[in-house]
């Protein structure tokens, strides 16, 4: 899957020519459809994007979506199905879509995914439906696959357009209220775990409030992922779409210290409780010079610049550190948004140390190219043993250590092992730590009830359910670092599982 | 929400501010703090609680205008609300029945988060001897309602303008020294002083304990940016603080760390004295 290098208006008139051939044609053979070639994604070019917090990835016109959906060749097996984590009816929705019937096709996605426009743009695609397409299978490369997501994107934003039409003339959706007499379910967190569970609960009638620690809800999708991969326009929108279907929303509210679980649910009077409260305390490496000045974790490099907007530098009252040349360690998504947010806010040297190859990187493919088009420089088989820092106890230069690939290790990858007397410093002024994240304590330390494991997440089953009677957990808290989608698919069994737990009582 | 209910002026750039916050006046206690952004587009910054009523749901808090962000929040009129507040955040402080004076010496600013502790400390049935220490007279804070309070109250100033002319530590090495040895010390005040602290009672072997207030954006344990090294491990201060064992601190890392944004807010200072006397070309 390429990122367009060819300008958008090319690539429109390419897929407007593609789309009047095909409909020439009449029915189409596998054959045929496996002739069409994939539409690249219009891109900001990777010059201008560098110094522009805009989105990247501009989205398919209406013929490319078309001409895309049509590369489906409808497997009576619906391999691509199995791949989603929230089960996706993918080749209907690209039927509907080849069709040319958008809001057919968006409504097919909307029965499973809460937060379309979120997921067709950070989805790890080429690891989920797209890694068991037949065509990618075929080609064998995921990348070549029917672009789902990309399709998934334009139906979404075309509907949020439109609906933004409507919104113009008359209220297109008045909200909906649960019957007094509905059970109260909390929410605790409102990233894409808590929102997806909320939805599904609003949706069966219960009276849901989700409460949030920050002062505006979305959760990583708001403070994690930077504008120019997910515009926050998108995450309000989101919001505001639940907003809609009834659920409250409760900002500034940390469960936990302003609450207890217990509190929430013996005074309160909510039946049952969704624990998604995310990511916890930042990982450090442990080596020395990680408390000098210029030395961050990503979560606080990202929510500073995403969240509090201090990428402008004029304008936002919270601070972003400037340095001219900086490192990420890490080869994760959050890495990839670490070391383009850099390049943006002025960096002229931004460098990615990550201590395996690229073959290994965790990193969405995409992210990745896009990193590199933009000029991010990358050291596989590195990995830091050092930070020195000036007089002024500021970063000056990092030590890194070189490594090669030995056994493979418990997760399969081959494990690095470092090379004695490769050491070599670097000069940088500042270092991003993209490493993951540890549990966050506040929940289950204030809640003895709920049972975590030896590294502080929450231990819940298949279903969601904790050890504490009523209360269910998923996403982070409970998987570590997981992906956005992950993280839905959790909410959404959760939520299931809760309804049936209301049931069943009295 | 989050309603200024009254506010007065403690001293130059001293503020307090009653706030209307239920939830917050119910949850708190000794020791936690909050996370205050005075509009929406305002830094997050964090606050310590000075008092709360639980009946009257009010929360207070005392500002120290010393930079951007606290300046825009002390022009906060009353009537006015604050965009966001939340808490309370922190572990509360441990306190329990000691045989000895518990001694709580604050410095400046610090005066005000020692309040509700010395009202806890008083509650569990202790000794509470304050020590109140400032540069000088105009940046004393609560002394009133410290004499009330406290068992003791040991006023000092640097300039001798009111009280002993002395810093915090001469009085606080005298009650290690005395037969009425303290059974806890707590310190609060500007980081150095705290370090001086720590350093005073450390020959003693008295437990001090120190309440940091360091860089923070989220205060739930998600961002790092208020680690600090205690004992030679990372500890976080929004979540396993605000409050350590003084002698374990790395004071000198902290320190340190609480001057990483100087350039920027220089660079901001600046601007904003460009855009006050209209001088625009000097951006």
């Amino acid at each position: 899957m390429s990122i367009g290098r060819k300008s958008p208006e090319v690539l429109r008139a390419e897929a407007a020519r593609i789309r009047r051939e095909l409909s020439s044609k009449g029915s189409l053979s596998p054959k045929d459809r496996r002739g069409i070639p994939q539409q690249d994604m219009p891109s900001q070019t990777p010059e201008i994007r560098r110094s522009n917090m805009s989105e990247v990835a501009l989205g398919y016109s209406e013929d490319q979506a078309i001409v895309e959906a049509t590369r489906c060749l409808g497997c009576a097996s619906r391999p691509c199905v199995a791949g989603c984590p929230v089960g996706i009816d993918i080749p209907g929705f690209l039927a509907a879509a080849a069709a040319g019937s958008f809001d057919e096709a968006f409504a097919i996605v909307r029965k499973s995914s809460a937060l379309p426009a979120v997921c067709g743009r950070v989805c790890p695609q080429e690891k989920q439906c797209m890694a068991q397409c037949t065509i990618g299978k075929a080609e064998k490369d995921p990348m070549k696959s029917v672009a789902i997501g990309r399709v998934e994107r334009f139906l979404a934003d075309r509907d949020r357009a439109a609906e933004g039409k409507r919104a113009g003339s008359a209220p297109a959706r008045s909200p909906a209220r649960p019957s007094s007499a509905a059970k109260k379910i909390a929410i605790v967190g409102s990233g894409p775990s808590g929102l997806t569970a909320a939805a599904d609960l609003a949706r069966m009638g219960l009276s849901v409030t989700v409460f949030e620690a920050f002062h505006r809800p979305g959760g990583v999708a708001l403070y994690g992922i930077p504008e120019f991969r997910l515009p926050k326009a998108i995450v309000d929108e989101e919001v505001r779409g639940l907003e809609a279907l009834g659920v409250g929303i409760v900002c500034d509210f940390l469960v936990g210290r302003t609450r207890t679980v217990r509190e929430l649910m013996e005074e309160d009077g909510y039946a049952a409780v969704y624990v998604a409260s995310g990511a916890g305390l930042p990982k450090f490496m442990g080596i020395p010079g990680e408390d000098l000045i210029g030395v961050f974790s990503a979560n606080e490099y990202l929510t500073r610049s995403n969240l509090m907007k201090a990428y402008d530098r004029e304008g936002a009252a919270t601070p972003l550190y400037r340095a001219k040349r900086v490192t990420v360690f890490g080869g994760g998504n959050v890495a990839m948004d670490a070391a383009r947010t850099a390049l943006r806010v002025g960096a002229e040297e931004v460098r990615v140390v990550y201590r395996r190859t690229e073959a290994e990187m965790p990193a969405r493919r995409e992210e990745l190219e896009h990193a590199k088009e933009e000029g991010v420089a990358f050291d596989f088989l590195s990995n830091p043993t050092s930070i020195f820092g000036d007089e002024k106890g500021r970063v000056r230069a990092v030590e890194c250590l070189r490594y090669e690939l030995g056994e493979p290790d418990a997760s399969g990858r081959a494990r690095p092992v470092a090379i004695p007397g490769s050491e070599r410093e670097i000069e940088v002024e500042a270092c991003i730590v993209a490493l993951g994240n540890d549990s966050n304590p506040l929940v289950p330390g204030t809640t003895p009830e709920i049972a975590t494991t030896s590294r502080g997440n929450i231990v819940a089953d298949e279903r969601g359910a904790t050890s504490m009677p009523g209360v269910y957990a998923g996403g982070d808290i409970v998987q570590g670092a997981a992906t956005v989608i992950l993280a839905m698919g959790d909410g959404r069994r959760a939520a299931r599982a809760i309804g049936e737990y209301l049931a069943a009582k009295p | 929400m989050n309603k200024i209910l009254k506010k007065e002026r403690l001293s130059k750039d001293v503020y307090r501010m009653v706030l209307e916050a239920p939830a917050l006046a119910r949850a708190r206690r000794a020791g936690q703090f909050v996370i205050v952004m005075s509009d929406e587009s305002s830094e997050r910054i964090p606050l310590t609680i000075a008092d709360a009523d639980e009946a009257a749901g009010t929360l207070t808090i005392i500002i120290q205008a010393v930079g951007a962000s606290t300046r825009d929040l002390a022009a906060k009129a009353e009537g006015e609300s604050l965009a966001h507040v939340l808490g309370p955040l922190g572990r509360p402080t441990r306190i329990e029945k000691r045989e000895g004076p518990v001694v709580c010496v604050c410095g400046g600013i610090g005066a005000a988060p020692m309040y509700p502790i010395v009202q806890a400390v008083k509650a569990a049935d202790n000794r509470a001897i304050v020590i109140l220490g400032a540069r000088n007279a105009e940046l004393l804070i609560l002394e009133e309602e410290f004499r009330a309070l406290a068992d003791e109250l040991i006023v000092v100033t640097d300039d001798g303008g009111r009280g002993r002319k002395a810093l915090v530590t001469e009085p606080l090495k005298e009650l290690c020294e005395s037969k009425d040895v303290p059974a806890e010390v707590i310190a609060i005040g500007p980081p150095a002083m705290m370090k001086f602290c720590a350093a005073t009672t450390k020959p003693y072997g008295l437990p001090t304990l120190a309440s940091l207030n360091t860089i923070m954006v989220d205060g739930t344990g998600m961002c790092g940016g208020c680690r600090v090294t205690v004992g030679g491990e990372v500890k976080f201060v929004c979540v396993d603080g605000p409050e350590f064992d003084g002698h374990a601190v790395d004071w000198d890392s902290m320190l340190r760390r609480l001057g990483s944004y100087k350039e920027e807010e220089a660079h901001k200072c600046k601007l904003a004295a460009a855009f006050a006397t209209g001088k625009e070309s000097e951006r």
